[in-house]
């Protein structure tokens, strides 16, 4: 099968957000036409700071969110309604990770209970074998035997967030949004469980949305990556090109912000200011006050999202002056 | 391939009698009191006729006001020689009745239409919370007296108006906790699990905000039989020859002078009866709680 697992067109989401009591509401665009592509076992990562929309698009591309604009088809079928009898049984097929476990956990319910909520949700495993099934999922996200029998507060930040995949696992799922799933723990726990989230992913042929703002993470287990700004995607590439070779500035800035042990912060792009106010977006590139490259045209029209070479996308008007545009 | 069925290995578990013992010797002597006094009254509310001396309305004219303590009569009589112990067991029964009757009601009444509000949200939620207003702002013992004036008292109808008694707070509760346990955590979770939207009000938000409306219901109970006894006291409750614990304060209310016993047995009761019911609520939220243990 060759077909792409989830498609999204030109997704827009816009939230109305007043200033004081009787101001006039003003449009934010959270998510501004964004377009994604997800191949079956292939993991993307989504990059950007906050405010830059990322958990909206994660939540857009599972229906959890409904789009305003714009179409999403996982597995070739237009995603149906929030809510409805089909979007509710399309949830085997594709999970969510939480960046709080201890939240998304039902306290008064075990671990093993919880784990075992999708297959009773779903019907998917008769009750005699659901302890087994459970058992395995917990051995495969490295939860001891004898942690069944616990309350998600009796155990750790990361052994919660295994916790949480094992359940979003449960079902087979062929898609998994992960939404910042490890930046709430630990970093020598965060390296554990990317790995972790990595190999089942590869064993089970899952394909993955790992949202995150930190590029180490993502450099470690993305095979694409996209570059969020205020709402839109700016860059697109392979993750070992985007990394190598960054294109546009605002990419640039952040790869060149990872720290690197031994190495002065000297010679570093280090970006300037706030992400601008998403109510009242810069005309032209919505990156320009904060570009150290910016020339007039910036300022005055926004750059379309070009393609590079094969597979990399970017846009910026510094870069790639001749190359087509593939959306405006 | 075999399944191995995993049943949970237990080495050295104690048996559930000893277990059993050991949860009951950690209980505090007045949570203890509570279920103690809670459970008497309930097997008298069921055996009120097997253990009662007299009937209600048995006259004794030659023991007329008979002080306390005197073996024919345990707790003494009233004006008209009836007994007071029969007569308490009697009304224990009754109050009982009508305070667990409408304390379901109006938990589950409340419960419902908070639940309600908090899933459809829009005019559903405005229409609960306009009558829950409508309801804080109404003062209940005047509608409930115009109530029982206009149709004439009778037990079905006491119980169901009681149980209109305190709704709205179950109403708010119920739907500030589920609006807030499906806005971020483990409610979205759960729907996100592709749950429907019974289970995850009855499976997940329910026993999540149980403890919340327990403690409402053990402050509801005290009301509702304080105010049964309001209204048995002015005369619209439980109709003599029939008796309740508000009526036997209110008959005995004449002769608080000369016999004060004949009040003060029902008064006794009513308020070891609440207190018993919010002692052993307050434990009660403590141990069904998993991470308060």
């Amino acid at each position: 099968m060759a077909g792409p697992i989830l498609q999204a067109k030109d997704l827009v989401r816009t939230y109305e957000v007043r200033q004081g009591m009787f101001g006039r509401p003003s449009p934010v665009r959270a998510v501004d036409g964004i377009s994604l592509t997800i191949m079956p076992g292939e993991t993307l990562g989504i990059v950007g700071e906050s405010g830059s929309g990322k958990s909206t698009l994660g939540r857009m591309l599972l229906g959890i969110d409904p789009a305003q604009a714009g179409e999403i088809a996982f597995d070739g079928q237009a995603m149906p309604k929030l809510g409805t009898p089909q979007w509710r049984a399309l949830r085997a097929k594709m999970q969510l990770v939480y960046q709080d476990p201890l939240a998304a956990l039902d306290r008064r319910l075990t671990i093993s209970a919880q784990i075992a909520e999708p297959l009773a949700i779903h019907g998917l495993v008769p009750l005699e074998h659901r302890q087994t099934r459970v058992a395995e999922l917990m051995s495969a996200v490295g939860l001891r035997p004898d942690q069944a029998d616990r309350y998600p507060h009796e155990l750790s930040g990361g052994q919660r967030q295994r916790a949480v995949i094992a359940r979003a696992l449960a079902s087979r799922p062929k898609l998994l949004v992960c939404d910042e799933p490890v930046s709430a723990l630990d970093v020598s726990i965060q390296a554990q469980v990317v790995n972790m989230l990595r190999d089942l992913q590869e064993e089970n042929h899952i394909a993955m949305v790992f949202i995150s703002h930190d590029l180490k993470v993502v450099r470690n287990i993305a095979d694409r990556v996209a570059v969020m700004y205020l709402g839109r995607i700016v860059e697109e590439a392979s993750s070992d090109v985007i990394f190598q070779s960054p294109l546009h500035p605002y990419t640039r800035a952040l790869v060149s912000s990872v720290p690197v042990p031994g190495r002065p912060l000297k010679g570093r792009t280090i970006l300037q200011g706030e992400p601008p106010n998403p109510a009242n977006r810069p005309s032209g590139c919505a990156f320009h006050p904060r570009c150290p490259m910016a020339t007039d045209i910036c300022r005055t029209t926004a750059p379309p999202l070009r393609a590079i070479s094969a597979d990399r996308t970017a846009a910026c008007h510094l870069v790639a002056d001749s190359a087509e545009p593939v959306a405006a | 391939m075999t399944i191995a069925d995993i049943t949970h290995p237990s080495p050295a578990e104690p048996s559930l009698f000893v277990r059993g013992i050991r949860q009951v010797r950690k209980v505090p002597f007045s949570v203890a009191f509570g279920i103690a006094w809670l459970a008497a009254m309930v097997l008298i509310a069921f055996f009120a006729d097997l253990l009662r001396p007299y009937g209600i309305t048995a006259m004794d004219l030659r023991a007329r006001l008979s002080l306390p303590g005197n073996p024919p009569h345990l707790l003494g009589t009233d004006e008209l020689g009836r007994d007071v112990l029969s007569r308490l067991l009697q009304s224990i029964r009754v109050s009982l009745a009508i305070a667990f009757g409408a304390t379901i009601i109006s938990a589950v009444l409340g419960t419902t239409l908070g639940f309600a509000a908090a899933k459809f949200r829009g005019a559903v939620e405005h229409l609960v919370l306009v009558l829950a207003d409508f309801q804080a702002a109404l003062p209940f013992l005047v509608m409930s007296l115009a109530v029982l004036a206009f149709f004439g008292s009778s037990m079905p109808l006491l119980i169901g108006l009681m149980g209109f008694y305190g709704w709205e707070r179950y109403a708010r509760i119920a739907r500030g906790l589920a609006i807030s346990a499906s806005a971020q955590g483990y409610a979205a979770a759960v729907v996100q699990l592709g749950a429907t939207p019974l289970r995850v009000y009855l499976h997940h938000i329910l026993p999540n905000v149980a403890s919340t409306l327990i403690v409402s219901m053990t402050l509801t109970f005290p009301e509702i039989i304080l105010m049964e006894s309001g209204l048995s006291f002015l005369g619209l409750g439980v109709q003599p020859p029939e008796t309740s614990l508000g009526n036997m304060v209110g008959f005995g209310r004449d002769y608080l002078t000369r016999a004060p016993w004949i009040m003060l047995a029902p008064a006794i009761v009513i308020m070891v009866t609440t207190l018993s019911i919010s002692l052993v609520g307050d434990w009660l939220r403590d141990k069904l709680d998993p991470t308060l243990r």
